[in-house]
């Protein structure tokens, strides 16, 4: 009986702490969306892992995620407390949009298409590209006046940050809504199909 | 070559190693010296891009850019769009007002002042210059009637007669006085007689007695390693029982 009070009990404080958890990550409160570890150890606890990851797989069915980004690179093996402290979480779709969807977003499919090279461009390049080479490369697709227009947007937008010497970087964005590797496997894998396609 | 993300295997390391080993027997003045430095600097931070370079090729992520460049320029807008959605993985995030936040609005809406009153400038009023008297900053209690400093000195020559040849008084003895009002102005002006080194207190712990012995000139006690705060209570009971104990 005591048994299952405290089990009622320790559900309770759980669900309390699973909706602090969905307020804290789905409103946006500082200039950036996303939480950082620390504040989320403030709000809920220590065992804010432990939150997240029921959070996580409650979000599943909606096909949606905790999106962890590391501080640097992300940690080879289990990451420590400190790690998920600097860390910083967001809520993020768990599968890929379909061309239809993308309207929803608001972009149109000369802005994703012009943000998939930029990206995938600066990876190739060890996450550093002049500005001027994603630019030319971005000509060869989009109309020239639509180019520079578009590479300010993305910028805005924190997919790419450029330094004082026109050199473009990956961005907080990217880092958070991009799978890097899978873009490029997928870039990979597709010009064999189109090579195959046109042989 | 780290501003234009050349890359970093074009500088043959060895071989300029080999020219500044060369040629360093030869140099003689600060400023040659400081020459190879800087190159030898630079040198080790195009060895650190060449191992980024190797490290980066040994990741998952490598691709050849000129590999990836090309594959880019094949590919249509609408392909790369495709692929992109694929690995793309938007943040959600609302952005909605509350219940709370809109009433909180609402309170700082009806607080908050009419622009024409917030930007009202200072009006000063305009007085003619004149000369004020010493009974008049008195009435403004702007100055006191005797001056801190004079009416310390007053007290303190008061104690130092009341003392006589005895050396020190107790406190109620010397701080007691007809009315509560006054008792408590010579306690306040006795503390500052201590404070400023006119007079010390004496402190019989066990008795529970404390005397005050005035010093004959004024003693600076800053700096002065065992300055310690008594509190002394002067209470209405207090007075009452000393005014009785004098009756007595």
């Amino acid at each position: 009986m005591e048994r299952e009070q405290a089990r009622l009990k320790r559900k309770a404080l759980y669900l309390r702490k699973l909706k602090r958890a969905t307020h804290l990550l789905f409103y946006r409160r500082h200039r950036k969306p996303g939480v950082k570890g620390w504040e989320l150890r403030k709000r809920l606890g220590s065992d804010y892992p432990k939150v997240l990851g029921l959070l996580d797989a409650y979000l599943e069915k909606l096909d949606l995620q905790v999106k962890t980004v590391f501080e640097g690179e992300k940690p080879a093996e289990k990451p420590t407390l400190e790690q998920l402290d600097r860390a910083r979480f967001y809520i993020t779709l768990r599968g890929g949009l379909t061309p239809k969807e993308t309207k929803m977003s608001g972009w149109r499919i000369d802005d994703i298409a012009g943000l998939a090279i930029a990206i995938s461009y600066i990876i190739s390049k060890r996450g550093k590209a002049p500005r001027d080479e994603v630019e030319e490369l971005l000509r060869d697709k989009l109309p020239g006046w639509r180019v520079d227009l578009n590479m300010d947007r993305y910028i805005r937008a924190g997919y790419l940050a450029q330094d004082e010497n026109r050199q473009l970087y990956l961005d907080w964005r990217t880092r958070a809504e991009v799978d890097e590797k899978a873009l490029i496997d997928l870039l990979l894998t597709a010009e064999k199909t189109e090579g195959e396609k046109a042989a | 070559m780290e501003e234009r993300g050349l890359d970093p295997f074009l500088v043959d390391v060895n071989d300029v190693i080999g020219i500044i080993r060369e040629y360093f027997p030869e140099w003689e003045s600060i400023d040659e010296f400081s020459l190879d430095a800087e190159a030898i600097n630079r040198l080790a931070s195009v060895i650190k891009l060449q191992s980024d370079w190797v490290r980066h090729r040994s990741t998952s992520l490598y691709t050849d850019p000129f590999l990836l460049e090309e594959k880019l320029r094949k590919l249509s807008r609408k392909s790369l769009a495709t692929l992109f959605l694929k690995s793309w993985h938007p943040i959600i995030e609302m952005e909605q007002i509350s219940p709370h936040s809109l009433s909180e609005a609402i309170k700082y809406w009806q607080s908050l002042l009419p622009l024409r009153e917030r930007w009202t400038k200072t009006e000063f009023l305009k007085t003619e210059l004149g000369a004020t008297s010493r009974e008049e900053l008195i009435r403004q209690q702007i100055m006191a009637e005797k001056v801190f400093t004079e009416e310390l000195e007053t007290l303190w020559r008061e104690l130092r007669q009341t003392v006589g040849k005895d050396e020190k008084i107790p406190y109620w003895g010397f701080v007691g006085a007809d009315t509560y009002e006054e008792t408590v102005w010579r306690a306040y002006m006795t503390s500052f007689l201590v404070t400023y080194g006119y007079a010390t207190f004496e402190v019989h712990r066990l008795e529970e007695e404390i005397f005050i012995i005035p010093f004959s000139k004024p003693r600076s006690l800053l700096g002065k390693k065992h300055v310690v705060s008594i509190p002394v209570s002067v209470s209405v009971e207090e007075w009452r029982r000393w005014r009785e104990s004098r009756r007595d």
